[in-house]
């Protein structure tokens, strides 16, 4: 049996090995070609089986969707979700992939980044009220949307560097303990506090196009597809910006230190200040996200951004292969539609996420897509293992 | 802040902490044996102490037990959920252990694997007492209990004792006694014994204590057990004190004996009592402190302070260096 399954894998590797050779050999108009409908393929999902502007349908495509079942979720609405995972995915891989920080409180700047858009841009806020009465100003005045993403971003890569600064020395296990517990501070200080609408949270949270009413006609509570969109293009953005920086100077220190810090250090990288960034960085991806997330539903509460969330962020990663974003990105569009598609079993989603969990880790530690240099990491670690077996 | 709730009654309060501290000293030990050996957070530790209070639950209503029996029966049924809850979670952590922590410990894989195979068996051992276990062990066959179960009070708890305005209550003196105790025994076989030699050993260094002829494998289970029996230790103090439990109480209580654990010192066995302890004072004054609201951060201040100015906790770390 193990046998079979050693000589089918050993096989598979071969035929994707053949194929990365054979992609890496096209012509590179043929390789822009394929990108670019790969993209466009992404702009279309939400339409997914249909032909825009017909009443035709694509058979069989129609079985991806999730409202194809009985009381399934909007499908448009479940991407949204997903693109905006698969941005949180892609901030956290920055700390958890790169850098190799565990950290569990992720969940805690994306709560900072959706509070900024609702304590800033809702007139419903308590601060915007204490703002108007302090300047005299009307009812209906509010940081614009636009603004509000600046003092977002601010906010979160403020609160990254504070976390990070005294915490970032410790060991890896240590730091893991105290992010949880400053995601549980943030959720328990906006319960907590006056300023941040307490349990009741905050309401009337606008998008790019005002505050929510019924006459946003793009923007709109009930037209999800161009929130998909808007997410869509950030992730693409942000996608390229990593990218830039995986493959610059900041980006192989991170790996440097991710692989050995001592070593790093003594070739000149100072750990602690590339962590520092690799902190903020992640911190500000994941404050972008919660402020998409707080646009377009309107409303948040505290008690959305708990600790679960934050495990299910790290499981995105570390299922779907950290340090490779394409690993990352699947893993997140896994865990978010998975779960919407198969709703009959919805019972024991949980239950199937931690086994799925344990088995993953089991079998395949570094994940579903991992990056070539971390399975080679993994196989050396192995190998050291080896000599030391009691 | 309501500082004269805090000082009108520090006494009261301190003992109420000095209870609570009890239960987390008694799971803080279950981390620190783990994390002394194998430098792992043992991230499923709280949901083996949320097993025992549940398989104690289920024996008791399995006796049929009501609420306060006579004192003879009640010493009887304390003895069996004792026996009950070490055994359900010691063989709740040997699990864990042999299916989550073991191929991976064959592949020296990093520490972050291991933390979320725990974060796994947590979720899974969560779930499988919210969809059926909960409500068998409350007696309701297997179904789906998500909701807070309670559990027959044992004794009724009553001040036997007054100090410096301090009511005791006889629960109370049972919990930070028995604690001693236990910690007390678990201090004596680590040191005195000879499988607490090896413990000591491999915590030492894992590859000299298996050429001197110490079976790794089983060092590692015994400490597993050695922290599922405390857990189920204090899932008895916790049903006695509490009398109730929830498929998901183990999440908090974990994190803030593990909190108690690095604040003494973690894989300090003595260290963790003091944590323990001092954590349930500190939570309780804070609680008193801003009538409640902020009870819950109180223990992560203290975990962040703690590990940014002393990051060896207060008595310093690692079983090893235990007295030889």
């Amino acid at each position: 049996m193990t046998q079979a399954l050693r000589q089918f894998n050993e096989r598979r590797r071969h035929a994707m090995g053949g194929m990365a050779d054979r992609w890496r050999a096209l012509p590179r108009w043929q390789r822009v070609l394929t990108f670019l409908a790969g993209i466009a393929f992404l702009y279309y999902l939400p339409f997914l089986g249909d032909i825009p502007g017909t009443n035709l349908i694509i058979p069989g495509l129609d079985w991806f969707r999730t409202d194809s079942i009985a009381g399934g979720s909007n499908w448009a609405g479940v991407l949204f979700v997903c693109a905006l995972y698969v941005l949180v995915a892609i901030g956290l891989n920055v700390v958890i992939g790169l850098a190799g920080l565990l950290d569990l409180g992720y969940v805690g700047f994306y709560a900072v980044g959706a509070y900024s858009v609702a304590l800033f841009g809702s007139t419903q806020s308590p601060v915007v009220q204490s703002l108007q009465r302090q300047f005299g100003l009307s009812e209906e005045w509010a940081v614009a949307w636009a603004v509000c993403i600046p003092i977002a971003l601010a906010f979160s890569l403020v609160a990254g560097v504070l976390l990070g600064w005294p915490t970032l020395r410790l060991r890896g296990d240590y730091l893991a303990i105290v992010t949880l517990g400053f995601g549980e501070i943030i959720r328990i200080v906006a319960k907590n506090s006056g300023w941040a609408g307490q349990a009741q949270g905050v309401a009337g949270i606008p998008g790019p196009e005002g505050p929510p009413s019924a006459d946003n006609n793009v923007f709109g509570l009930l037209k999800i597809e161009p929130w998909y969109w808007l997410a869509l293009t950030v992730v693409l953005l942000m996608v390229l910006l990593v990218r830039r920086l995986e493959h610059s100077r900041v980006g192989r220190s991170w790996l440097a230190i991710r692989e050995d810090e001592d070593a790093a250090a003594v070739m000149g990288v100072y750990p602690f200040k590339f962590k520092l960034w690799a902190f903020a960085i992640g911190a500000a991806l994941g404050g972008l996200s919660g402020l998409l997330f707080a646009s377009r539903s309107a409303f948040i509460q505290p008690e959305t951004f708990n600790v679960q969330l934050s495990i299910l962020f790290v499981a995105m990663v570390v299922v779907g292969g950290s340090g490779n974003m394409a690993g990352v990105a699947l893993g997140a569009f896994l865990l978010a539609y998975l779960p919407e598609r198969f709703r009959d079993f919805s019972e024991y989603r949980v239950l199937a996420f931690g086994l799925a969990l344990v088995l993953i880790m089991l079998l395949r530690p570094q994940g579903l897509l991992p990056s070539r240099r971390r399975t080679r990491e993994l196989q050396d670690r192995a190998k050291e293992a080896a000599v030391n077996v009691a | 802040m309501n500082f004269d709730a805090l000082f009108g009654n520090l006494a009261q309060h301190t003992v109420d902490g000095l209870s609570k501290g009890a239960i987390y000293a008694l799971v803080a030990l279950g981390y620190t044996l783990v994390y002394g050996v194998l430098r792992l957070i043992n991230f499923a530790h709280s949901e083996i102490f949320m097993v025992g209070t549940f398989a104690i639950l289920g024996t008791w209503s399995l006796l049929g037990v009501t609420d306060t029996p006579s004192i003879g029966m009640a010493i009887v049924y304390l003895l069996i959920g004792l026996l009950v809850g070490a055994a359900a979670s010691g063989a709740t952590a040997l699990t864990v252990e042999r299916i989550a922590y073991r191929r991976l410990r064959r592949m020296n894989a990093p520490p972050l694997i291991f933390l979320i195979t725990a974060i796994g068996v947590s979720l899974v051992l969560v779930e499988i007492y919210a969809l059926w276990m909960a409500g068998f062990f409350s007696g309701r066959g297997f179904s789906e209990n998500r909701l807070v179960i309670g559990i027959p009070a044992m004794l009724k708890q009553e001040t036997v004792l007054s100090v410096a305005g301090a009511n005791i209550t006889n629960v109370q003196i049972i919990m930070v006694v028995s604690a001693l105790v236990m910690l007390y025994g678990l201090d004596q076989f680590i040191n005195r014994t000879r499988y607490g030699r090896g413990v000591r050993a491999v915590a030492q260094n894992p590859d000299t204590a298996a050429l001197m002829g110490v079976h790794q494998d089983r060092v590692i289970m015994l400490v597993f057990v050695l922290g599922g029996l405390m857990a189920g230790a204090a899932a008895l103090l916790w049903n006695m004190r509490y009398g109730i439990t929830k498929f998901d109480i183990g999440f908090v209580i974990g994190l803030k004996a593990f909190t108690a654990a690095v604040l003494g010192g973690i894989g300090n066995l003595r260290g963790a009592l003091l944590g323990g302890l001092l954590l349930g004072v500190i939570e309780v004054y804070a609680a008193t402190l801003t009538r409640s609201t902020w009870e819950d951060v109180a223990a992560f201040v203290v975990l962040v302070v703690v590990l940014i100015f002393r990051p060896t906790g207060l008595l310093g770390e690692s079983l090893g260096k235990a007295r030889a």
